[in-house]
């Protein structure tokens, strides 16, 4: 009996153990990959130039305007989510405390909003740009993928101040605080490391989806300068470089690609700092 | 222990009303009833809280004090489920049939909860919080005041030198006083305790307790808890509930020494 129960947990120990490296492992080979695959066309003329005639044929030039495209949509859809997310977060959290069902509804749909295909979103995006007659353009590209991390953005929102003590809220509430002074100045507070986590993973969602930005954002060799103007984004260079016949440019997908996962692994890098940094005065 | 006089010794049948009383009392609770939805947490409570006294709500665990306790300060507002009538007054305002104006009847009373909840901001910040809300902007008068009552916790000999630093880098004793001087920042009358050493080494916890005693000049003191000692050591009134009922309340002598329920003797024996 004592054996067995010894080999039961060896044996789990070791299964666990392997998934979990093995994770990692699978991680740093696929960025092996990329790399070894896109290390000749690596060059600093990739990140700060834009293509130049030919570029797709192998010529000169680099990707900034797609860098620049991604960044731009990113950043914005970013802006508007935390505009839609923080008080909707706030809302469920505070004002709803006392209604418990009402909650988990909210909850629901937007775990349901979380789960549809980016390629939904992309097709709604294009719908509505179509309605309101606008063009591919940076602005849609901005409205479709917010649309795409909004959800994401309100529940982890939602996860952070659901996990906030019960107690501190009494607390606040005790001491006298409205219901808005307890959320913005007790409840964001404790949560703030949280939303930063929150805000920088939805950023990378943000740029790495392809398919949103598909028949919203367009494609341009231009770094878009105004919002009306199409803009190019990184999945969907390496996209069109990944699918030319000649071997220069498909390396050069691959070097874009190493570009697209060193700015997701710099912004949860970042992640990681910020919100250690900033839960120095946190209630654990 | 003159000082608590017949009108409040047993049960619902004499009213608070009646006996007369040397202590007038801050705070009634007449007919209180909480319901979760078939579950009757607070059958028909009637009690008078006597001014600038300790009174002690003792009973087993799941008895109805936390509820009475968070029906003094409509917490009960964030339970949904919690059903309550009644009526309590507060010197003459009858709490629980206003809607406006609750931030100011919290302030009123100070909550000391079974673990300290610090703000997540810095020990002054902590103090000061209650201050602000209250539209206090004048720098100079708030320091005095954070130092006022940091004093008056015991607490501003051992975070002088470090009011910046995070309130959760206190001890969890040190937290627990810091929670109290927050609450007297908003210069409550009331300070309402809800077993609030219970999460306390015994030193912090004596410490709570001496506090206790010397506040009671200045501040009426509701104490819940189910250390049958803490209650001895500390109460100048006692109200027993048992299963949502008030089954005695009088002096700590009548009652510790000469009770008159089963369930109170049989409390008093083995503390359940």
């Amino acid at each position: 009996m004592r054996r067995i129960k010894i080999l039961e947990e060896k044996f789990f120990i070791l299964l666990s153990g392997f998934m979990a490296y093995s994770l990692i492992a699978v991680l740093a080979f696929i960025i092996l990959v990329i790399f070894v695959k896109g290390f000749n066309a690596l060059s600093f003329d990739m990140i700060l130039k834009i293509p130049k005639g030919g570029y797709y044929y192998g010529g000169e030039g680099g990707v900034l305007n797609a860098i620049a495209g991604s960044v731009y949509i990113a950043f914005g859809a970013t802006l508007i989510a935390i505009a839609i997310g923080m008080p909707a977060a706030l809302y469920i959290n505070v004002q709803l405390v006392r209604y418990k069902r009402t909650q988990n509804t909210i909850r629901y749909f937007l775990d349901a909003l979380w789960g549809i295909p980016s390629i939904v979103y992309g097709a709604f995006g294009f719908a509505l740009m179509l309605f309101f007659g606008m063009n591919a353009s940076l602005l849609a590209g901005i409205i479709t993928v917010a649309l795409l991390i909004s959800p994401i953005m309100v529940r982890t929102f939602d996860e952070v101040l659901s996990t906030i003590p019960k107690g501190l809220h009494e607390a606040s509430l005790a001491l006298g605080s409205t219901r808005t002074e307890t959320a913005f100045r007790v409840m964001f507070k404790q949560g703030f490391s949280g939303f930063i986590t929150a805000i920088l993973l939805s950023f990378g969602r943000g740029i790495g989806d392809a398919a949103s930005v598909l028949f919203t954002a367009g494609y341009t060799d231009n770094i878009p300068v105004n919002l009306d103007e199409p803009a190019a984004t990184l999945p969907l260079a390496i996209f069109f470089q990944l699918g030319s016949p000649i071997p220069e440019v498909r390396e050069r997908a691959f070097a874009s690609a190493v570009i697209l996962t060193a700015i997701i692994l710099a912004i949860s890098l970042g992640a990681r700092y910020l919100s250690k940094r900033y839960s120095r005065t946190n209630l654990k | 222990m003159s000082l608590q006089e017949p009108g409040i010794m047993t049960q619902p049948a004499t009213l608070p009303e009646t006996g007369e009383k040397k202590v007038t009392p801050i705070l009634r609770v007449q007919h209180l009833n909480v319901h979760a939805g078939s579950n009757h947490i607070l059958k028909d409570v009637n009690l008078e809280i006597p001014r600038n006294r300790i009174t002690v709500l003792l009973g087993p665990s799941g008895c109805g004090k936390t509820t009475l306790l968070k029906c003094m300060n409509k917490l009960t507002d964030l339970y949904r489920e919690l059903n309550v009538s009644g009526n309590i007054f507060i010197e003459n305002d009858n709490i629980l049939h206003t809607t406006t104006n609750i931030p100011g009847i919290r302030q009123k009373m100070g909550l000391l909860s079974q673990r300290p909840y610090p703000l997540p901001v810095s020990i002054y910040k902590n103090v000061a919080y209650g201050l602000k809300l209250k539209g206090v902007r004048d720098k100079r008068l708030i320091g005095f005041s954070v130092e006022k009552h940091l004093r008056e916790v015991g607490l501003w000999e051992e975070v002088k030198n470090r009011l910046n630093a995070p309130a959760t880098s206190l001890s969890i004793g040190q937290q627990q006083r810091l929670c109290l001087a927050r609450g007297l920042a908003v210069k409550p009358s009331i300070i309402l305790a809800d077993e609030p050493t219970s999460a306390l080494d015994p030193i912090s916890s004596k410490i709570i307790e001496d506090l206790f005693k010397d506040m009671k000049k200045h501040y009426t003191i509701i104490l819940v808890t189910h250390v049958l000692r803490q209650a001895m050591r500390l109460a100048d009134h006692v109200i027993f509930m048992y299963d949502g009922e008030i089954i005695e309340q009088g002096s700590p002598e009548e009652l510790f020494n000469n009770p008159q329920t089963d369930k109170l003797r049989a409390y008093l024996v083995d503390g359940n």
